[in-house]
Order: structure tokens, then sequence, then C-alpha cells
């Protein structure tokens, strides 16, 4: 941002806010202050190499580059989807040494030797993971877009409750965790579906879990 | 985002060093908060270092009977423990209280305690802040400001620090040790750890420029009944409008700190005194000197009403 658009906002807040201007008009030149100065910067490339789904994976990146963005725009894995780009929807989620995270919020140069499973990694169309087969028998989406996300949360669910991780619903924290239709409600908090296919969602998850139990 | 060039840190030392080395340098650790302000450019750090894979990612006991958290632990890993489920209860509630699955798989100790706030207008760069830009203002103010302090403000501020884990920290007198590029060390804590507002928001701890959190300690068990109780506009995924955390013993004594009212996790240790009167006495002192917008004044009753249900419930 330069020095212009920095006044204009100080000037709208002054105006706005004449109730506290002798705060702000007590505070130091605006410039003098701004946390790194606005210098124009060239971007940046850097290597890395990650396993995706299996297969080694070595990528030329700029250093912004996301996780998400990576496996999308780079690798042309197009399953994983983008929602919010801020941690706020879990359409990105993917599974990164077996752990499920958002993709939007973790630079891909962060991830050398990491192992990165996506929504194709997990299944094929002529041999689909459980979870897969048990969202298309029970009708566990409508537009599919927060579905990838689902899924690849849903695995990382299954995987938490075994290895005994505690949830906000957990009665008793000392004691094992285990599943129920509460837990899994809560667990797949992070999963916004827009179309509001959640008791599905559940049931699918539930069939799965039932299968294995 | 702006560009930057990034490295992978060898040791803490090295890692201080590195972000000593360059003007606006930044540590990432989860990079949940970092990287979700670096995408609106309210964060531009010209060079990343990665303090992933340094070790710092134990939970051990300390020789005064308590444990050595390390800054990289993730807050998933944390709230897992089997030691502080069962002597840190408070803490493992706190923190399953906060964000998602996928965010606490990836969010860290140190991270957690040191979030920005989510104020809206700080995340708005068209809008004036004084925390992101000092001296431009405070569009809160005269905004929407249901969700902001009522303790602890200033004319200059009046965001909340958005963590539960800190909230539990606060009551627990967690203590913070760091590493600073010289290679000296320190323990600050969690008490001193915070800053208020006043006319400088922009600066939320002690923290000297390219200090590195290498762990958080906790003092021996306390006992009691740990509760943690958080209020907010949906059951799960989102900031406390208000959170208490307690520990209360047997004999009606306790500790009391609050979260979703102050620019840091809110305790006054002087207002425990008045715990075997009641959630009223309690919040009174609490919240004394409070300085409420007319959107957000519901928060004094909110604090005693869950105080109130906290009290019971550990009593029951
Ligand atoms: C949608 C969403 C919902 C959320 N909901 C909640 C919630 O309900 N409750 C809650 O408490 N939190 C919530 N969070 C916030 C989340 O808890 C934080 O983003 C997370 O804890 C930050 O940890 P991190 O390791 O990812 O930090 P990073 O993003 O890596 O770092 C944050 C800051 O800390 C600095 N830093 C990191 N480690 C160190 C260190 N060791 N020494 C010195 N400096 C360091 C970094 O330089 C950076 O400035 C939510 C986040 C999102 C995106
Ligand atoms: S309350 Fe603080 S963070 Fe929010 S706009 Fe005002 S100065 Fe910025
Ligand atoms: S796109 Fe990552 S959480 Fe929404
Ligand atoms: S199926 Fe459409 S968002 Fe979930």
């Amino acid at each position: 941002m330069d020095i212009t658009d920095q006044l204009n906002i100080s000037r709208r807040g002054f105006l706005k806010l004449t109730a506290v201007s002798a705060t702000v008009a007590a505070t130091p030149p605006l410039v003098a202050r701004a946390a790194v100065p606005d210098v124009a910067r060239a971007p940046v490339t850097q290597q890395v190499a990650m396993e995706v789904n299996g297969k080694p994976a070595t990528l030329s990146l700029d250093t912004r580059t996301t996780l998400l963005d990576a496996l999308r725009e780079h690798m042309h894995l197009t399953g994983t989807k983008k929602g919010c780009d801020h941690g706020q929807c879990g359409a990105c989620t993917v599974l990164v040494d077996g752990r499920r995270i958002n993709s939007c919020l973790t630079l891909a140069v962060m991830h050398e030797g990491s192992k990165v499973t996506t929504i194709e990694g997990l299944g094929t169309p002529d041999a689909l993971h459980p979870l897969q087969a048990a969202f298309i028998k029970h009708d566990g989406y409508q537009c599919g877009y927060c579905t990838p996300g689902q899924i690849c949360s849903a695995v990382g669910v299954l995987d938490e409750i075994r290895r005994d991780v505690p949830s906000h619903v957990t009665a008793d924290i000392g004691a094992k965790a285990t599943f129920s239709t509460a837990e899994l409600r809560e667990r797949m908090s992070g999963n916004i579906c827009r179309c509001g296919a959640y008791s599905n969602i559940v049931e699918a998850i539930t069939e799965v879990q039932e299968g294995r139990a | 985002m702006k560009p930057f060039t990034y490295e992978k840190a060898s040791s803490p030392a090295q890692a201080a060093t590195a972000v000593a080395r360059e003007r606006g340098a930044k540590f990432i650790a989860g990079g949940t908060n970092l990287l979700d302000l670096m995408k609106i450019e309210v964060e531009a750090p010209p060079h990343l270092v990665d303090i992933n894979g340094l070790g710092l990612d134990a939970i051990a006991p300390t020789d005064e009977g308590g444990l050595r958290v390390g800054a990289l632990v993730r807050n998933t890993d944390l709230a897992a423990d089997a030691r502080i489920r069962r002597d840190y209860g408070l803490l493992t509630r706190a923190l399953v209280a906060g964000a998602s699955g996928q965010l606490r798989n990836k969010a860290t100790t140190a991270g957690n305690l040191l979030q920005r706030t989510r104020c809206p207008y700080f995340y708005d760069t068209h809008q004036a802040c004084n925390k992101r830009l000092p001296g431009s203002g405070c569009a809160a103010l005269g905004g929407f400001s249901r969700s902001h302090a009522i303790v602890g403000v200033s004319n200059a501020c009046i965001a909340v620090h958005p963590s539960d884990m800190a909230v539990a920290m606060r009551a627990l007198d967690a203590a913070v040790e760091t590493v600073k590029p010289d290679g000296t060390t320190r323990r600050i804590p969690i008490a001193d750890f915070y800053k208020l507002p006043g006319s400088t928001p922009h600066v939320e701890n002690v923290l000297a420029a390219a200090e590195l959190i290498t762990a958080v300690t906790l003092p021996k068990p306390v006992g009691g009944t740990h509760v943690y109780h958080k209020v907010r506009d949906r059951a799960s995924y989102a900031f406390a409008l208000v959170s208490v955390a307690a520990v209360l013993q047997p004999d009606g004594s306790g500790r009391v700190a609050l979260g979703g009212v102050a620019p840091m996790p809110w305790r006054v240790e002087a207002a425990e005194a008045n715990l075997p009167k009641g959630a009223k006495a309690v919040t009174s002192s609490l919240l004394a000197g409070a300085r409420t917008t007319p959107q957000n004044a519901m928060k004094v009753a909110l604090v005693e009403r869950t105080l109130g249900a906290v009290i019971a419930d550990a009593g029951a």
C-alpha cells in the first residue's frame, strides 16, 4: 500500500471517529511505524519434492504457493477444492503424513518430504474408497463441491478417534475416545456444506465406521 | 500476498538469528494465522523462517513436577496427551473448543499464543485500525463492536485476544520460555506476557524482535475440577463471545480466567477470593472498570451467567 492509500484510510478513520481523535492525534506519523517498508519485491522461486498419492513430485514454485494451489494448478489434481482460501470451510482438506489439514493455509515449500493424499489418492472410479462408496450410497452431497474435503476429513476423523484424540463433546476426557453421532458432528464441524447434506454425510461415515467396528 | 524468501531453520538459535538478520522477517510454525493474514497483506514479511522440524515438539516432565510443552507441539497432540488430560484438563477442554480438527492438527502452542485478533476491521485493509497501521484510528469504536473487548481496552483499540488455549494457560499459571538471537534465554510468566493496548495496540506482548518461543511450561498440577465453558454464536468452529476457564477446589476456592472480553486472557487474582460468594461477586471485581459499547454491554451479564453455570457444574 502506498502513502496516499494510507492517508486516505486515516482520513476516513478521522472523519468517522472524531470522538476518539484525541488519542489518534497523539500518535506519531503514519509511515514511521509501518511494520515493513513497502518496497517492491521480486517473486522468489524454490524447489520442493514431496510424495503425492504415492508418486514422487518435484516442483519449482513461487514461495507463495499454497499446498492447495500446488495440487490444483501445478499437479492438476483438481479434486481438492478451494472454497474460502482462509481455513473457514474445509473444502481444501487433504491428508498430510496421515493427518487431515487445510491445504489452503500451508505453503507447498514447507512440505519437503511430506506424503500427501488427496481425494484422487483414496480411491478410483473403479476401486472406490469405502467412504467414497458410502457417500454415493447415502447421497452425502448435492453439488459435490465440499465432498472431497468431507471425505478426506472423515478419513482423518475416524483415525483420530482410533488414536484416542478427545473432542469438545467428549463427556469424559479421561476415558478413551469413542464414536457417536454427536462426536462425528462435532469433529466434522470444520467442513461446511452449503447444500446442507449433513445428515446424509453422517449416515455415510457412520456406516463405514460400523462396518469396521 | 507479497513475495518473500523462505528458509528452513537448522536450530532454535539459528532461527532467531535468521529472523534478526532481516527487518520484518517472521517465524512460521503451523502457518494457520500468519498465512491467513499474509494473503490479505495485513502481514507482509519479506522473509519466512520455518521452525518446524527443530525438535521443539515434545512434552516432557520438569524438575518441579510440571510439564514442558514444546513450542511446536500441535494443538491436537497437546489436547490428546494423557498427562494433560489427567492433570490439566482445563487445557484440553480449551484446546478442543477452538478452531476445527484440521486447524488443530497444524496449529502450534506458540503460534496459538501469538495469534492476532479477529477484529473485522483489522482484517479489512480499507478500514482505519491502529493495530494494523498505528495512528490510523480505530474503526471498531464507531462500528460494529459486539465481539469486542470490555476490559483492558483503550481509546486506541478495543480488540479481543482470540485464543482459547491462552485463557487456560493463564488460569494454570503457565510460563513462556524463549531464546533471543544472542543466545540468551528467559522465562516469562504468562501473567506478564501480554500487553494491554494503551496507545500502542500493535505491541501485543513483551517479546523482543526475533525472540523465539521454545516452550511453554506448566507448574505442578493443582488438582480441583477443571471447567472451560465457551459461549459462541454457533456450537462449534466459532470464536468465543465469552469464555470462562475455571479450576475449582472442594473447599470453594479456585481460579478463574476469561476469554472474549479483553485484549489478553483476563484474570484478576484478587477477584477469586469472592468465589465462595458466587458468580455476581466474582464478576463485579473481575470486570471492575469495564468500558462497554452499546453493542457489547451484554458481555457483562454473559460473563456472570456463564461463571454461574460453571460454578454450578463444578458443584454438581
Ligand atoms: C477459521 C479459523 C477458526 C479459528 N478458531 C479458533 C478458535 O475458536 N479459538 C482459537 O483459540 N483459535 C482459533 N483459530 C486460530 C488458530 O488457533 C491459530 O491460527 C493457531 O493457533 C496459530 O498457530 P500456528 O502455529 O498456525 O501459528 P502461525 O500462523 O505459524 O504463527 C502465528 C504467529 O506466531 C509467530 N510464531 C509462531 N511460532 C513462534 C515461536 N515459536 N516463537 C515466536 N513466534 C512464533 C509467527 O511468526 C506468527 O506471527 C482459528 C483459526 C481459523 C483459521
Ligand atoms: S479494535 Fe483494535 S484491531 Fe479493531 S479496528 Fe480498532 S484498533 Fe484495529
Ligand atoms: S479453502 Fe481451505 S478451508 Fe476453505
Ligand atoms: S454438497 Fe454442495 S456444498 Fe456440500
